[in-house]
């Protein structure tokens, strides 16, 4: 996958793909940005008229209500005019090709999609293909790569934690099936974080995981051993195929996080997850409602996230 | 003498100078906000003659720029920061060279995003001519004349010290 298709000549972010490849100078500057639209979030009024004027589609091939809805109120918050469109559900089951569908939506006037699909690479065909004005964000394509929620989760590690370079990160659980977690990674490894771990069962783990630059552990106490974050993974159960589990019960057993799993960590270790939670599979509601838990903060600081990476798309 | 060979007044005597005309309008309910950067600076500065514990605010207004379209978004754009409630307030707002008059114009739409002010006052440091909106500062430490292809703006060393440093637009 060509990664400087991301960037304009002068090396400024002109679509988000994937976080892979984008230098620690544009993710610092789109979580400097965020910070700024944090605190608009946190006034009376809550939308700023930076893109007013602008069409921004968010086009789903594959169901996610929970990021199209923080994408739409972003993309409101910065007074865009947003067009919310469920592609499974029209053209593509009357046979219309992605190219075709994007070409359409074009001739409509659209200034920046936001995609979401089920096949890996389809945000990237999508850029290659726009008119010059046009952005793309990817929304989560396949397991490759969904780099707003990378973001905010940085966004949300270095609010709690001040920054990255004296972290052990872990992340937790299912990495083989997670766009999320690969984002995750590229991201603190960009960001100068010294020490990455995941920890999963061999079986949901993926084949190149030793070239991702990570510590690979297959215990929740020696992988959680001091660690100052906790990422913990939605098991995908909608992924599953074959017999890479015995049982979601036994999974919770060996992988799920628990109080007392959480011990091994540091004391003020956070504990974070992408969303939406399988409560008593890879995550116990102690945990989940604990006080080191900041779950709803991340939903929280990804409009402020998502609002950033648009602006910063839109001015290119 | 041309514009940049002009001897050019020192901040502190322009603060000092708005600080004397500033001392006899402050009333109650009165906030001071600064904008970003080098008003932050005047207002830090004012405050600090005027001698009087006023709440201070910043804005930033890269998010309400009218030239977005054409120049993007600024690379650093820093958290504005309203700590008061702006509902029935006196802002002085603050800031280091008044030009085209837009950066005005998109601070006061800032602060209507955070209530209703009762009145909205404007002090600048410097004002250099060349106005684009109707908009005239009530407060001024001095008025200069500009080739249009310069440009004057403010500086902070480390040490604190405020300076002024005109160069040529490119």
């Amino acid at each position: 996958m060509k990664n400087n298709l991301q960037l304009t000549e002068d090396g400024r972010l002109k679509h988000l793909l994937s976080l892979d490849g984008l230098p620690a100078r544009i993710l610092t500057q789109i979580l400097d940005t965020a910070a700024s639209f944090v605190a608009v979030g946190e006034r009376e009024v809550k939308s700023v008229p930076l893109l007013r004027g602008k069409a921004v589609f968010n086009i789903f091939f594959e169901n996610s209500t929970r990021t199209r809805t923080t994408f739409e109120i972003a993309a409101k918050r910065l007074s865009a005019d947003v067009v919310n469109l469920n592609i499974n559900a029209s053209s593509q089951s009357k046979g219309e090709t992605l190219l075709d569908t994007v070409a359409n939506l074009s001739a409509m006037h659209a200034d920046m999609f936001v995609v979401r699909h089920a096949a890996a690479g389809a945000a990237h065909l999508i850029a290659r293909h726009v008119a010059p004005h046009i952005s793309v964000v990817n929304a989560g394509d396949g397991r490759c790569a969904h780099p707003t929620q990378g973001l905010l989760d940085m966004f949300t590690i270095r609010h709690f934690k001040g920054g990255f370079h004296n972290l052990r990160v872990a992340i937790v659980g299912d990495v083989l099936h997670s766009r999320v977690a690969r984002s995750q990674i590229h991201g603190l490894t960009t960001l100068g974080c010294p020490e990455v771990r995941v920890i999963a069962p061999k079986t949901l783990l993926p084949r190149d995981v030793g070239n991702l630059g990570v510590h690979v552990y297959h215990n929740m106490e020696q992988g959680l051993k001091d660690v100052d974050v906790v990422m913990m993974l939605r098991l995908q159960n909608e992924r599953m195929q074959g017999a890479r589990l015995p049982s979601a019960g036994e999974f919770y057993k060996h992988w799920g996080l628990t109080t007392e799993k959480l011990r091994y960590a540091k004391p003020d270790a956070i504990v974070m997850h992408p969303g939406p939670m399988n409560r008593g599979v890879e995550i116990d509601s102690e945990v989940a409602d604990g006080p080191q838990a900041v779950i709803l903060a991340q939903v929280t600081f990804g409009i402020a996230v998502r609002m950033a990476v648009m602006s910063i798309l839109a001015g290119n | 003498m041309s514009p940049t060979t002009m001897p050019l007044p020192t901040p502190e005597q322009l603060i000092s100078r708005l600080a004397d005309q500033l001392s006899p309008t402050l009333g109650p309910d009165l906030a001071l906000v600064g904008i970003h950067t080098g008003g932050v600076w005047v207002m830090d500065a004012l405050a600090e003659r005027l001698g009087r514990d006023l709440p201070r605010g910043v804005l930033d207004i890269s998010f309400y720029r009218d030239d977005f379209s054409r120049i993007g978004l600024h690379p650093q754009v820093k958290p504005s920061d309203i700590p008061f409630d702006m509902e029935g307030r006196r802002v002085l707002l603050i800031d280091d060279v008044l030009y085209t008059g837009r950066t005005i114009r998109a601070a006061m739409n800032i602060l209507f995003d955070y209530g209703r002010p009762a009145a909205i006052r404007l002090a600048v440091l410097v004002d250099r001519g060349g106005r684009e909106m109707p908009i005239c500062p009530d407060f001024v430490g001095a008025h200069l004349e500009l080739a249009e292809h310069e440009n004057i703006a403010l500086t902070r060393a480390d040490d604190g010290t405020l300076g002024f440093k005109v160069n040529q637009r490119t």
